[in-house]
């Protein structure tokens, strides 16, 4: 069975809803990681009154998640649904194939 | 009376203690807000403290402590310190005025609850000149600067009407004009740094000492009552509160402290009228009222998040009242409702009702007339990537 790495970029303060919408689902299983970045729009500039202030790389959750392929679909349109403001800097999700994964406890590998 | 050496270096210590509870305040807010806000909280303090350190030297102590008009306000003789000099009874003229001002400071601190993580600094400094001028000043005029309410004969030994019920209401108020924060109720708001809000909470505890005690104007045994029934209340307010959240969970550090601070707002009115048995009481139930207050607040969707309202407004309505309850006369010559007089339980009451309307109804007309002229709040974008840079173009941790 093929397996996917599904690899989500989303605002902080939707992470919450965002892990709790998986974990209902039955997608409790994830690797965080607290990262700065930017999308299209570059950052966000402010009209500051002591001159232009522009915020580069904004503060983002990674979310990392082993699916087996059948599930991919279900679990990035979970994700959408949960981190969505409707505003620029929702973020991005990515799907990757994945080769392997084999679990450090056990002898157990999935391909 | 001429000075005295004692009370003199009492009080100037006093008044040193006093100022750290500002930027105690800063650091106990900074804590409970976002990552991306804690530069722009603590800076409030200091900016507030600011502030009013200029707005008291040239009409501030005046307007508080001038001469009576109408029993509303004070009148323009002490201008720019006018007459207010290096002689006094006990202590000096200028002692006093400066350890009055660090409690006009304190108290704009606290306000800047209601603004948390919203606010534009330039639009606060303005509303912060009007606030202390037309709300704090007219209060600490009533309590003690020869105003109606001392008149009636009201108690207010450090300041539960002026300070607290001021700035708690005065935070309420300005919550509601300036508004949720983006995303309140949905997003996740976790205190980002609950060590540095207990740093905060040791300093506003032993600066209360100061505070309190020091209300005593001398180095006497009033000063070592009040002290000490400052601590009792506190620790009584501690215990309560970690007690209330023990029982729905688990006992809470950030409980513990706020439950320790409703004790100290609690026992400000009354550090001089009352004993440590009775301190217990008003500690023990403040922390009970305003962790009560606190849930209430959440259940009513109110964002005044950093708990000014509850602790503060609460705490210092509780005090107010519990003043005219337990007040002993072996302590302040005073008795209250517990040794048959009524009189001055009432009084309390109303005095605390005048307070909390005052404050409430005129922080929200200013407030108002801010946020429409010059704006009260940061746009969007600003609030998004937080205060510290949007305000301060500085970041806590590169």
């Amino acid at each position: 069975m093929m397996m996917k790495m599904i690899i989500a970029v989303i605002r902080p303060e939707k992470f919450e809803q965002v892990e709790k919408a998986l974990a209902e689902k039955g997608f409790p299983a994830m690797t965080v990681s607290e990262v700065r970045g930017r999308g299209e729009q570059k950052g966000i500039a402010l009209r500051s009154r002591g001159g232009p202030v522009t915020v580069d790389l904004i503060p983002k959750i990674r979310i990392e998640m082993a699916v087996s392929a059948t599930f991919a679909e279900t679990v990035v349109q979970i994700i959408r649904d949960a981190a969505r403001t409707g505003r620029i800097g929702d973020g991005k999700v990515f799907v990757l194939p994945l080769d392997m994964a084999a679990k450090v406890r056990t002898e157990e590998v999935s391909i | 009376m001429a000075i005295d050496a004692g009370d003199t270096a009492f009080i100037l210590i006093c008044t040193a203690m006093v100022m750290l509870m500002t930027p105690g305040v800063g650091l106990f807010y900074g804590g409970l807000v976002r990552r991306k806000n804690i530069i722009a909280m603590i800076t409030l303090a200091f900016i507030a403290f600011s502030v009013v350190s200029l707005q008291w030297i040239l009409f501030g102590y005046s307007l508080a402590f001038g001469t009576d008009i109408g029993g509303f306000i004070g009148g323009l003789d002490y201008l720019g310190l006018a007459g207010v000099g290096m002689d006094g009874e006990g202590i000096p003229d200028l002692l006093f005025m400066v350890f009055q001002l660090v409690f006009a400071g304190l108290t704009l601190a606290i306000v800047t609850s209601g603004a948390a993580e919203r606010v534009k600094v330039s639009s606060f400094i303005v509303f912060g000149l009007l606030w202390t001028t037309l709300v704090y000043d007219p209060l600490a005029h009533w309590a003690w600067g020869g105003g109606w309410a001392a008149s009636l004969g009201a108690l207010d030994f450090a300041g539960g009407t002026v300070v607290h019920i001021s700035s708690g209401f005065g935070a309420l108020a300005l919550a509601l004009v300036i508004g949720r924060r983006v995303g309140f109720g949905t997003y996740t708001m976790e205190p980002h740094n609950i060590p540095l809000t207990l740093i905060g909470g040791a300093l506003l505890w032993f600066g209360w000492f100061g505070f309190n005690a020091g209300s005593a104007l001398a180095a006497n045994g009033l000063a070592a009552s009040a002290f000490v029934v400052t601590n009792t209340s506190a620790a009584a307010g501690a215990i309560a509160w970690l007690v209330a959240s023990w029982y729905r969970g688990k006992p809470s550090s950030l409980g513990m402290i706020s439950g320790a601070i409703a004790g100290l707002v609690a026992i400000t009115p009354a550090a001089g009228f009352v004993d440590p048995v009775s301190a217990i009481a008003i500690g023990g139930i403040a922390g009970l009222l305003c962790y009560g207050a606190m849930l209430f607040r959440l259940s009513r969707g109110l964002d005044e998040s950093l708990d000014a309202w509850a602790v503060h407004g609460m705490g210092g309505l509780w005090g107010a009242i519990a003043t005219g309850i337990f007040a002993v006369a072996a302590v302040g010559g005073v008795d209250g409702l517990l040794y048959g007089n009524v009189d001055q339980f009432v009084i309390q009451v109303v005095d605390a009702g005048a307070a909390l309307v005052y404050a409430f109804g005129m922080t929200y007309a200013l407030a108002w007339i801010v946020d429409r002229t010059l704006g009260l709040r940061v746009s969007e974008d600003e609030e998004y990537v937080g205060l510290d840079i949007s305000q301060h173009g500085e970041s806590a941790h590169a």
